[in-house]
């Protein structure tokens, strides 16, 4: 009896921790999304998130507030960049994971090693030889520094896919090679299909990576033409005046809603990607 | 084909270390003699597909990592504006940066402070949190949500301006504040609290971390709690015999991989602060980058990223050798 209780309680006191919490965490977030329906003096007058009235204004002003280059611009830029940067790792990691998970071949454990050391490598230790060559090739301020070597392997994603790889069972090659399949048919008629679902983690970090990665960008794109979303926030935080944060926030949250639709949709393969790998987020 | 592979549950750096004949020799099963022919007289070509497959990312390799790694070290010791070919000073890069720079020496403090601030918090919290949760209570999924989303969003530029207004003279935080009858400061005009309130930013993205942990107090084996419960032990001992030593893997994976990730912060001391007030915010990362970007010395900044390869490089051993036996196999 007293046991039963202590537990009751137990999960009440767990629940209402968990909520409290919770609620102070995102409480952010919620003064940022509601924020942007605020005038922006209200913004400045009171700490509920809850607007007192409820205004649209700040929407077409932040997205037009830079003469000649509406928000969407910047919206359709960084959709083309994460996009194909997305493209790129998943294709190019699943056949560099398949060449690790299902071969034999002299110095396979040494390049693999490499492959892990390199996924701990911070940009910036290859990014000054990196610039001078996209420099000398003539890409600066153009989109190819950012989406091309997404066409090479990312080794987080090789890592992952390798390790889903693995887990099939090796009675499937055997079983496509007695059919008469060759190393490429077997990839693309038999693995390829099984890993569909590392592949979708894959595709939505590689996404969401790119969509917030505001350091590439800015070194690499310095015309507001082709500005991304992350330079276009901060051109628009430099262009209106100082405190007007109701157009900022509502910018701001137009450009978190891709990652939310992400996040809510497919969650189950964002936690996924980081259990099994420890994803950085 | 009988290419041996290591099964799950070995770690990585030490995948397909057993070679060929012990996976040959291990093969007992009657059609082991005919494969592993066949498989002998197929390997040379095997072997050049394999290396198909590995090609893009070995050219990546080469062209965007292994490649950039070598010609940093050398224009490490050059002079180099971009402009005009590098020109050889020798060590004098080093000698600056370890002897003079003033703003080499802040910003390292300033990082290291960074860390020390925010890797704890985020460390226990995301601990805290994570068991919480494996009390397996009703709406695990929905917590595991939104306890996710700052690490969801917390490095884009939205959450950074979000962060400047909150902590702004005006904004939320000393609003909040106000209504318990504290008057707050103006926290980013201030060394101190502009570093704690970046360091918030940071700890406030536990999420990730939280998950890894509730992934790790998965694996520890249910008969370890029951033996210790028939023997009396408290919750209290529980935690500290069992838990705490059984993740003590996981705990050092995070805590490394928060520590590199401490030294890459850039988004955030840029957008939040611009390194200030009186450079309390120079991070590292934001230190490199003006140094290469806005004066253009390409080959000073070259020394620092060496600096920071080093650096890196000794963590990543550590996690190798110490927290190898994280790595948590689905499959």
């Amino acid at each position: 009896m007293t046991g039963t209780l202590r537990t009751r309680r137990g999960i009440f006191l767990a629940h209402a921790v968990l909520i409290i919490i919770g609620f102070f965490l995102i409480y952010p977030v919620l003064w940022m999304v509601f924020g942007s329906f605020k005038p922006t003096n209200e913004i400045f007058s009171s700490a509920s998130f809850w607007p007192r009235h409820w205004t649209l204004a700040n929407y077409p002003q932040g997205w037009n507030a830079i003469p000649g280059l509406p928000f969407g611009t910047f919206i359709l830029h960084s959709l083309l960049v994460s996009c194909l940067v997305s493209v790129g790792t998943v294709l190019s990691s699943a056949i560099v994971a398949f060449g690790f998970a299902r071969f034999t071949f002299r110095g396979k454990s040494i390049l693999f090693g490499i492959m892990m050391i390199t996924m701990m490598l911070p940009t910036q230790v290859t990014l000054i030889p990196q610039y001078a060559m996209f420099h000398y090739l003539g890409w600066i301020n153009t989109y190819y520094p950012l989406i091309v070597p997404a066409f090479f392997g990312s080794p987080f994603f090789i890592f992952l896919i390798v390790q889903f790889i693995r887990g099939l069972p090796k009675e499937l090659d055997e079983a496509a090679k007695i059919d008469g399949c060759n190393a490429f048919t077997l990839f693309v008629r038999v693995i390829l299909p099984l890993i569909v679902p590392a592949l979708i983690t894959t595709a939505i970090f590689s996404f969401i990576w790119c969509w917030d990665d505001f350091f590439s960008q800015l070194i690499y794109l310095n015309s507001a033409q082709k500005f991304t979303v992350p330079l276009g926030l901060e051109s628009l935080a430099n262009a209106v005046a100082q405190e007007e944060w109701g157009p900022l926030f509502a910018m701001s949250t137009v450009s978190l809603i891709p990652l939310f639709l992400i996040f809510f949709f497919l969650q189950k393969y964002v936690v996924r990607g980081i259990a099994t790998t420890g994803l950085r987020g | 084909m009988t290419s041996p592979r290591t099964g799950p549950g070995a770690p990585p750096g030490h995948s397909g270390k057993r070679g060929d004949s012990v996976a040959v020799a291990t093969t007992t099963s009657a059609s082991a003699k005919a494969r592993a022919e066949a498989g002998k007289a197929v390997r040379p070509r095997n072997e050049k597909v394999a290396y198909l497959f590995l090609s893009p990312w070995m050219f990546g390799l080469l062209v965007f990592s292994l490649g950039p790694i070598l010609v940093s070290l050398y224009l490490s010791f050059t002079n180099y504006n971009l402009l005009q070919p590098p020109k050889w000073i020798g060590l004098q890069n080093y000698v600056h940066m370890f002897t003079q720079s003033q703003l080499f020496a802040t910003s390292l403090v300033d990082t290291l402070e960074y860390i020390l601030i925010s890797v704890p918090i985020k460390m226990i919290v995301a601990l805290a949190i994570a068991l919480l949760l494996s009390l397996e209570v009703k709406g695990i999924g929905v917590y595991r949500t939104v306890y996710y989303v700052p690490s969801l969003i917390g490095t884009s530029v939205a959450v950074a301006y979000l962060w400047q207004q909150m902590f702004g003279p005006d904004g939320l935080i000393n609003k909040g504040l106000a209504l318990v009858g504290i008057h707050g400061p103006n926290w980013l005009a201030e060394p101190r609290t502009a570093l704690f309130t970046l360091a918030m930013l940071q700890a406030w993205q536990f999420g990730s971390a939280m998950m890894i942990f509730v992934a790790g107090l998965k694996q520890i084996p249910e008969s370890l709690y029951e033996a210790a419960i028939v023997d009396g032990a408290g919750r209290l001992y529980r935690f500290f015999r069992i838990t705490l030593p059984m993740l003590s893997p996981v705990i050092f994976f995070n805590l490394i991989m928060s520590i590199i990730n401490g030294f890459t912060q850039f988004t955030q001391g840029y957008i939040v602060t611009d390194g200030g007030p009186l450079n309390a915010t120079l991070f590292f990362a934001l230190y490199l980058y003006e140094e290469a970007f806005n004066f253009q010395n390409m080959g000073y900044a070259s020394a620092l990223a060496w600096f920071l390869l080093v650096l890196v490089g000794v963590l990543t051993f550590l996690v190798f050798k110490f927290g190898s036996r994280y790595v948590y196999y689905e499959s």
